[in-house]
């Protein structure tokens, strides 16, 4: 058996699912700092990855961590941190290196309650803004919300995938119980697993313009030590990747690193229906507040309230086209987050006003109930009578 | 055979390969130091016989900061203080490279100090060249790490009231492997250092002194580069192997310069193989007798 792809059924924790989906998508380079309740990730990642020749370093800070994951990928290895709020918000410059550099690699973020130290231990979903937004200047990024285990393994590959077709930096947005509670993860055969790698440039040195746009309106990616000798920096640059201190650079590097993910939505788009053919009402969720909103759509199908679920599996890009259609079919749309209203925010932006939105908050530190939006649902049935 | 252009008679700089000609002209002032360093790098990558494709720089922000950008080799312009971690990254994800990290003294050692420490903790093999010139330019000339007490910066108005730092002393007791200071006029013998630490395997510093006539010297009543460059040079004191905790930067009694550290340490790679393959021991290496635990008290 692949000591990288460890097939089988196993019990473990959604941290744990995280590394083991980043090897299978091979990952070799991981560079991080302890932080509840992420540190399982890299605890599980400094045991596994010199099992199969990678490299783990605990860096300094969350700082380094970021910028030590972006020269990994640049030496052409996969490379990934994991992280939680307070180690997100040192990130968030070196995200924008990335994003600017376009620099395939993950960031898992296993969402705690904030603001600042917060509540270490406890769960909160409020960094879904800031996964978007943390980062200054203009951008788009993805971000993919596993809801268990079994989703921190796959959409981890996912995560790898999406970061190395698209290069740009992929989130991982999970949150403390998802990254804390034990379940079944089924890890398929290395040749079930579909693996995605950058485009690498084919022409000569000479000819090589490392930011021309190439296929998905993503440039080809040579790696330090393949004999292009590029330039790669943070200040806007042009086609040869050399800083160009003018207005019409910055629009042809924003408008490409922006149209590189709004124009290929059709291949980063995720989310999952369920009992959504007949909905009146839509609940629309991500993390594990789509597990808890799942249980509650099902148990109001047994009462026979038509309701269904969305379940976003990626947040960012978040399904506009989508959700501004699906307000004009439905009554009503309801989205429970663990803050007091992010993505929410998203839903009354699209639906512009074809259908009441409301949120079912909480501040963090604990889940949503099955049942508190079990009693959203029927409150939103009550007013559109 | 094809006649001879005039492109072909026209004279080639012997380092014009390494250089990315089409981004000359460059941003730095004339009489700035930072042009002898990068033409000492480019000279030193050259004489330490490394392969081209093998070598990168990383620079940070700031007027050396731009370097990266004018060598013609695999080159990285990071975020302000970031360059160690980034360079940190490649070095270990391409075991096989030669990682140079050209930065100035602001960049290196204060919003990226923390790194610097750490990774001469680590023994990480990477080459470091700080241009230390006593200020940050690129801004205008604020007060740096390295500015002198007293100095005028435009945020010391009134003169510096911090101390700097001694970055080659700080370098040895980090950790660092290799640690060198020149100045900016001691081309020849900088080049060399360059090349001894990209030749040295493990965490090496050299140290440039160098002049930011435009910034630095305007304000402190030395205007002209060269005589900013000689006023460095001139008070310098050649002291190799000198105790890198007493090679300060005195200007008033001697600026040491000279060759200060050149050991042999195990680097990040080379222990964390090490550990991986089982080689050492467990902590600690004298065992633990567990009958005695308890009898000594405290005190
Ligand atoms: S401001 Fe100073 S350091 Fe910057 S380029 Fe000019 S002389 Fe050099």
């Amino acid at each position: 058996m692949s000591k990288a792809v460890l097939t089988g059924t196993h019990f473990m924790n959604g941290d744990e699912a995280c590394c083991e989906g980043a090897l299978a998508a091979g990952c070799r380079f991981f560079a991080g700092y302890p932080i509840t309740p992420a540190t399982e990730v890299a605890e599980c990642m400094s045991r596994r990855l010199p099992q199969v020749g990678g490299v783990f370093i605990q860096m300094e800070d969350e700082i380094a961590s970021m910028a030590a994951i972006l020269g990994g990928s640049w030496g052409g290895v996969k490379s990934m941190t994991s992280t939680s709020g307070p180690g997100f918000s040192l990130m968030m410059e070196n995200i924008g290196l990335g994003v600017c550099t376009e620099t395939p690699c993950v960031v898992c973020n296993v969402q705690r309650a904030g603001p600042s130290t917060g509540l270490p231990t406890l769960v909160g979903q409020g960094d879904m803004m800031q996964a978007r937004w943390g980062s200054h200047g203009v951008y788009e990024i993805i971000a993919v919300a596993p809801s268990s285990p079994q989703e921190m393994f796959d959409f981890t590959i996912k995560a790898f995938n999406l970061s190395e077709r698209f290069r740009v930096p992929v989130m991982i947005m999970a949150d403390e119980v998802v990254g804390h509670m034990n379940e079944r993860v089924v890890i398929p055969s290395p040749e079930a697993i579909h693996l995605v790698e950058r485009a690498k440039p084919s022409v000569p040195p000479e000819q090589y313009l490392p930011y021309q746009a190439g296929p998905e309106g993503v440039p080809f990616m040579a790696n330090y030590g393949d004999g292009y000798h590029m330039h790669v920096t943070g200040l806007t640059h042009d086609e040869r990747g050399y800083p160009v201190m003018e207005v019409w650079a910055q629009e042809q590097m924003t408008q490409r690193i922006v149209g590189k993910i709004k124009n290929n939505l059709e291949h980063i788009l995720d989310y999952d229906l369920v009992c959504m053919d007949d909905a009146e009402v839509a609940v629309v969720a991500y993390g594990i507040s789509a597990r808890s909103a799942r249980g509650a759509v099902l148990a109001a199908r047994e009462q026979g309230i038509k309701v269904g679920l969305v379940k976003l599996n990626v947040a960012w890009p978040f399904p506009e086209d989508f959700i501004r259609d699906l307000s004009g079919r439905v009554k009503a749309m309801i989205m429970p987050e663990i803050n007091l209203g992010q993505m929410v925010l998203e839903l009354e932006r699209l639906s512009q006003g074809r259908c009441p939105v409301s949120l079912v908050s909480h501040p963090g530190g604990g889940i949503i109930t099955p049942g508190r939006i079990l009693a959203a649902v029927r409150e939103s049935l009550k007013e559109a009578a | 055979m094809t006649p001879p252009t005039t492109a072909a008679v026209q004279p080639v700089h012997p380092q014009d390969h390494l250089l990315r000609t089409d981004r000359i002209p460059h941003i730095w002032c004339s009489g700035c130091g930072i042009g002898i360093v990068f033409g000492a790098l480019m000279a030193a990558v050259m004489k330490s016989g490394t392969p081209l494709d093998d070598v990168a720089v990383v620079s940070g922000i700031g007027c050396t900061g731009r370097m990266a950008g004018y060598i013609k080799l695999d080159s990285f312009h990071t975020t302000h203080g970031r360059a160690i971690p980034f360079a940190t990254g490649l070095k270990l994800a391409r075991p096989q490279g030669k990682v140079v990290v050209a930065s100035g003294d602001g960049d290196l050692l204060a919003i990226g100090g923390n790194h610097f420490i750490h990774a001469a903790r680590r023994n990480m093999d990477l080459t470091i060249i700080c241009v230390n010139n006593f200020n940050y330019g690129m801004t205008g000339g604020q007060l740096a790490p390295s500015t002198p007490f007293g100095a005028k910066t435009t945020t010391t108005p009134l003169g510096s009231p911090d101390e700097p730092f001694n970055f080659c002393a700080l370098a040895a007791a980090c950790g660092a492997t290799y640690v060198a200071r020149w100045t900016a006029l001691h081309v020849r013998r900088l080049t060399n250092a360059i090349t001894e630490a990209m030749n040295k395997k493990g965490f090496s510093f050299v140290e440039v002194i160098a002049p930011c006539p435009t910034a630095f010297g305007r304000r402190n009543k030395i205007r002209r580069a060269l005589d900013l460059l000689r006023f460095y040079y001139d008070r310098s004191v050649v002291k190799n192997q000198l105790d890198p905790g007493e090679a300060t930067i005195d200007f008033d009694h001697s600026l040491a310069v000279g060759k200060f550290l050149d050991i042999e340490r195990p680097t990040f790679l080379d222990h964390y193989e090490m550990v991986n393959r089982g080689e050492v021991e467990a902590w600690p290496a004298t065992g633990v007798d567990a009958s005695a635990a308890g009898k000594r008290k405290a005190g």
